[in-house]
């Protein structure tokens, strides 16, 4: 029982990696940028959350904002701070991100606290179900059914739209994509406002799961889903949706069996540092 | 010299020790390492434990470096391996292995680190000047790389590493080379560190100390020994002179590692350098 349990939950974990590494492996596909900042736009979309929803007593409305609020932060530093220097060596866009988050994480510590927020209502935490002998908190059916949700509809506007089609053609080939038509300045937009706001979603919803709020919360779920788009082969998305659940399961595993030689988050690095010897193209990534 | 002075020289010794060692693999090879706190850790907590049974100090510091440098040449192995965006993402998680094991480590003492560890028998001045004197071997040491012969390979291999490879030159060695001294240098100051401080917790060794160090490193110049000397410098005395800067330390280099990336990615050796041409 506990070996499916700790599937089940790890699946859970994987479903919020998803929404994380998504996003990020989106820039990398389209900019070749490792956008370490990513985990401040996540942890924005709690704040707003949070704040929001304590404010005003709406869930939904807390969502709403963090989603927009999201979105166009991560537009916002695309256009700010990577814009302008894309033609340097990906090593200075890396360091840029590395700043912008430091500083994000040090504005929510002065702005919100440092102490962290909870929800002032929050009853999906500890509501559950129980399903053949394991319990889920609402929370955590919240989060899957949210990330299949949105990542389907990804799957969908990627592959049967229009835009969408242009977007995988930029991906593929910016020059080519160009000469057909498709604004690759558009597509960027279009990319970092889609993933910014899976981020941001995904905040609140770790928020949510935890019921706590705090300036550092982004930090190991965002080097988490660096070493996921890295164990996908940078810039696949499929590989990406399948090295997320994997570590998720693998965590959870891990939590248990190793928990007297190593804590949670170095499991995840272990397990990438181990599959880059065996594969350093990633899993699905191309040599 | 006052005590105040000394333990000021003795850090600043330290950081410099770090963050050249660190321009030796980021600014001499191109080499993308976010994971050196980690190696710096690993000396400290091989020298600390070898402290405590009750081995010399010449001793403790040659067994940290050793002990760095060896695990430094296994990553530099990866570095073979990956592709660049790779590497960056395989040290940050270097780092986060390191911590994750030694916060569980009951014989390292866990998450309250090593404590009580026996004095280096010298004086706090002369023990300050013991460490100036290490990081000016470093920083000589520094120099005379960049203008030897293998300064020149690393140069051509942080360059175009196909280009280096098809003039005749031995990337992987080169490689391993710059990985093996900067990390075995990380390993000296955190051995350095271990008589100084007397305690050693693991969060000292941790993600935020990695960036601190890279920020001196490319705030100064990635590859500029002299423009990160004085980096690691001001950014050490920063704090001590500014209460302010003390407070929001991290807001600071944060904002500085943004702001002089995106408008002179050369760093300040960066800025003085263009004003000539």
């Amino acid at each position: 029982m506990l070996f499916v349990e700790l599937i089940v939950k790890g699946l859970v974990y994987g479903c919020m990696y998803a929404m994380m590494a998504v996003g990020l492996t989106l820039v990398y596909g389209l900019l070749r940028i490792l956008h370490i900042a990513h985990a401040g736009v996540f942890a924005l979309g709690a704040y707003m959350t949070v704040t929001v929803a304590n404010a005003t007593g709406s869930l939904a409305l807390g969502f709403l904002v963090a989603t927009a609020v999201s979105a166009v932060a991560g537009t916002a530093i695309y256009r700010l701070a990577y814009q302008p220097i894309l033609h340097h060596a990906a090593f200075v866009p890396m360091v840029v991100s590395i700043g912008l988050f430091i500083v994000m994480q040090e504005g929510f510590r002065l702005i919100f606290g440092a102490y962290g927020i909870a929800f002032d209502t929050n009853p999906w935490y500890v509501a559950n179900v129980s399903l053949a002998g394991i319990s889920l908190t609402y929370v955590e059916i919240a989060m899957v059914i949210m990330s299949v949700v949105l990542l389907v509809g990804f799957g969908l506007f990627a592959g049967l739209t229009r835009a969408g089609i242009g977007w995988r053609a930029t991906v593929t080939d910016p020059q080519m994509a160009t000469s057909f038509g498709v604004d690759p300045v558009r597509v960027r937009y279009v990319n970092f406002l889609f993933g910014s706001a899976l981020a941001g979603i995904a905040g609140g919803l770790v928020g949510l799961l935890n019921n706590y709020v705090e300036p550092t919360m982004g930090g190991a779920v965002s080097y988490k889903a660096l070493a996921i788009i890295v164990l996908g082969g940078l810039g696949s998305v499929r590989g990406t949706l399948i090295a997320s659940l994997v570590l998720g399961v693998v965590e959870a595993f891990g939590a248990i069996y190793l928990a007297d030689i190593f804590d949670r988050d170095a499991i995840g690095f272990l397990f990438l540092i181990v599959v880059l010897m065996v594969r350093p193209q990633g899993l699905l990534g191309r040599g | 010299m006052s005590a105040y002075i000394a333990s000021l020289i003795s850090v600043i010794g330290i950081n410099l020790i770090l963050a050249l060692s660190l321009n030796i693999i980021t600014g001499f090879c191109g080499q993308v390492s976010l994971g050196h706190a980690a190696f710096y850790g690993l000396g400290a907590y091989t020298a600390a434990y070898l402290a405590k049974l009750g081995a010399p100090l010449p001793l403790t510091l040659l067994a940290g470096m050793a002990m760095a440098g060896a695990i430094g040449i296994v990553v530099g192995l990866t570095s073979l391996r990956v592709r660049h965006d790779f590497l960056a993402v395989t040290t940050m998680g270097i780092g986060f292995v390191f911590l994750g094991f030694v916060r569980k480590q009951k014989w390292l003492g866990g998450e309250l680190g090593i404590s009580g560890i026996p004095g280096s028998g010298l004086d706090a001045v002369t023990y300050a000047l013991l460490i100036a004197g290490f990081a000016m071997a470093v920083l000589g040491f520094s120099l005379w790389i960049k203008q030897s012969w293998m300064g020149f390979t690393f140069d051509a291999v942080a360059d175009d590493e196909d280009a280096a490879r098809t003039v005749g030159v031995n990337v992987s060695t080169y490689k391993l080379t710059a990985f093996g001294i900067g990390t075995a240098l990380a390993g000296l100051a955190g051995g350095l560190y271990v008589y100084f401080a007397r305690i050693i917790l693991p969060d000292t060794f941790d993600f935020v100390q990695s960036i601190a160090i890279l920020t001196m490193v490319v705030i100064g110049g990635t590859g500029s020994v002299w423009g990160v000397f004085a980096a690691t410098i001001a950014l050490t005395l920063l704090p001590e002179v500014s209460r302010a800067a003390a407070d929001y330390r991290l807001l600071i280099f944060g904002a500085m590692l943004m702001l002089v990336m995106r408008f002179s990615p050369g760093g300040l050796a960066g800025l003085v350098k263009r004003k000539p041409a």
